[in-house]
């Protein structure tokens, strides 16, 4: 069955891009009128990375999912597998969104969002030299950063075209030679996922808190992105059976997308409480400014993010009863993802304006304006496959899912 | 009137399956089924009511939390405050995190624990407990299903066997018990 976006839905993506705009719009103006916008660029620069971030993480996680359903040869997903794909082909929106933010702050020397990008704190004699920075930047100078950066995106974007061809090859040719090659090539992008997305969460979101460092925050910002995308998963998913599409999909599927909210919830928050304990425990000074700073800053929203992205989901969707009801998932879904928008949103924000970060209409206007893109571009990519597979070889299967 | 068990034996779980699916909608009545491993989707097929193991779980779980929390308060609190790495042990909630990773330990043990007795008790297997089921190969390669006349009032036990023989049953068993 081929999806069609109603009016109603294309409205509203429409609405909160305008809204979004008028925001940003009006928070740019108040900022500048603010401490004679001296923090203009950094506000700006710095919600920009926010929201490419975010969103692109959304389709990054989806890409993940796939490549993870492939390598282990899942059975049950095949009927919501063309949703998990119209998730992924927010990649290269996300990727150049990504991109241009990074070359933006790169061309600003950093814009105050990576100190390190400026020579202000790495030449020797200057007024801010910074020995720790200068000491990182071997690791950390603006070439190599792109060389990453661009490797980066250049594999998932490489994969995702190669994922997304096979797709609709399997429709047409069937067989099994295109789930082997599934096969392999997803176990060999979890074998680049492995490392990238540990390295990209440095490069990209640690390097703001320059001298800070933790092992564990790679996973921490993998685990936030992939529960942000479980949960657009399950709401679009309910989203289009409501619209009486995706007749395959059953209880057991919402089920079971479901339960990959609920413990990819319990997966960052193990993350989030590990760095958090293991910090607070040996209590060492350069650990505990990353903690520091959130907490002085931002107690409410730094432990109040903590509690919604944890106890919600916990208490609400621990029950069989509520993995399976429409209404609870989206309502959880829903408050989750805001909270998972607010980790992110604390990780470069905190790290980068501090005590003088805070949500005004510039933060809520980008994040309306690229969520507005974000359903849009999902909601065409849907249009753009036939919702459900044909061929795949645990169609079948999947189909007669039941748990 | 004595009341007379059927058993009926078949060497394959989905030929079992189509069997009980077979006789439920004659409007037999399948008491239960004996595998050496769990049938999936037998259960609703006989009625089997969903498991409320899951809110024993969350009730063991609930015990431990409480009993963890508890248990350390008075201990390292109350009792006997110890200065472990200078961290603050005023009050509980001071050092709560210190005392996080034990309440989840013990939580996940009185779980884990509390479901296993609790399933051994109600499936009536805790070590030593004589064995219910009708023949030791349903521990090996058979599966048995048993069938009560107190349940099938309307048919006769000839009627129920001549049903059972149409199903592919490999063998079949009667017994009085009162």
């Amino acid at each position: 069955m081929e999806f069609k976006v109603t009016k109603k839905a294309n409205l509203l993506t429409i609405i909160l891009m305008v809204v979004g705009a008028v925001f940003t719009i009006t928070g740019i103006v108040v900022e500048m009128g603010h401490d004679e916008g001296h923090h203009l660029m950094q506000r700006i620069s710095g919600n920009l990375m926010v929201n490419s971030f975010f969103f692109f993480a959304i389709g990054l996680g989806a890409l993940f999912f796939l490549a993870l359903q492939y390598a282990t040869e899942t059975g049950w997903y095949a009927s919501v597998k063309r949703v998990i794909e119209a998730l992924t082909g927010y990649l290269p929106f996300g990727a150049a969104m990504l991109a241009a933010s990074l070359l933006l702050i790169t061309l600003m020397d950093g814009a105050h969002i990576y100190i390190w990008m400026d020579p202000e704190y790495t030449t020797e004699g200057s007024a801010h030299y910074d020995a720790i920075i200068d000491g990182k930047s071997a690791y950390l100078n603006k070439v190599f950063f792109w060389i990453r950066t661009v490797v980066y995106l250049a594999t998932y974007l490489i994969f995702w075209r190669g994922f997304k061809k096979r797709s609709m090859l399997e429709d047409e040719v069937g067989g099994t030679d295109i789930h082997f090659t599934n096969y392999k090539k997803g176990a060999l992008f979890l074998v680049f996922f492995a490392v990238f997305s540990s390295t990209s969460a440095w490069d990209w979101i640690m390097s703001v808190d320059v001298h800070w460092f933790s092992t564990l925050f790679g996973w921490y910002v993998f685990a936030g992105m992939w529960c942000s995308t479980m949960i657009v998963l399950v709401m679009l998913v309910l989203y289009l059976k409501k619209q009486g599409y995706l007749p395959n999909v059953n209880e057991s599927h919402i089920h079971d997308i479901g339960k990959w909210t609920f413990a990819t919830s319990f997966l960052w928050s193990y993350m989030w409480f590990s760095q958090f304990m293991l910090i607070w425990y040996a209590n060492i000074p350069e650990e505990t400014t990353y903690h520091l700073m959130r907490i002085e800053n931002f107690k409410f929203l730094y432990f109040g993010m903590f509690i919604i992205n944890f106890a919600f989901p916990m208490v609400l969707l621990m029950s069989r009863d509520a993995k399976r009801h429409a209404g609870i998932l989206t309502f959880v879904g829903l408050l989750v993802l805001a909270g998972h928008w607010m980790d992110v949103y604390l990780m470069f924000m905190a790290g980068s304006m501090g005590a003088t970060a805070y949500i005004g209409f510039m933060e809520l206007g980008m994040m309306l304006l690229v969520l507005g893109f974000f359903v849009r571009v999902i909601l065409t990519n849907l249009t753009k496959a036939p919702l459900t597979v044909k061929n795949h070889p645990f169609l079948d299967e999947s189909i007669h899912h039941d748990i | 009137m004595a009341e007379r068990v059927i058993y009926a034996m078949y060497d394959d779980d989905d030929v079992l399956k189509d069997g009980a699916k077979k006789l439920v909608a004659k409007g037999i009545k399948v008491a239960e089924v004996f595998s050496p491993f769990a049938i999936h989707g037998i259960d609703p097929i006989i009625g089997v009511k969903n498991t409320r193991l899951g809110i024993m779980a969350f009730l063991y779980g609930i015990t431990g939390t409480m009993l963890a929390t508890v248990g350390m308060r008075y201990f390292m609190i109350h009792d006997w405050p110890m200065n472990i790495g200078g961290k603050p042990n005023f009050t509980y909630l001071d050092n709560i995190l210190a005392f996080i990773p034990v309440t989840f330990e013990f939580t996940v043990l009185c779980a884990a624990h509390g479901m296993a007795i609790t399933y051994l008790l109600r499936n009536k297997t805790l070590p030593g407990m004589p064995a219910t089921n009708p023949d030791p190969r349903t521990t090996d390669d058979r599966f048995v299903m048993e069938l009560r006349t107190s349940d099938n009032a309307g048919f006769t036990v000839e009627e129920i066997e001549s049903l059972l023989k149409s199903t592919g049953v490999v063998e079949i068993d009667q017994k009085e018990v009162k």
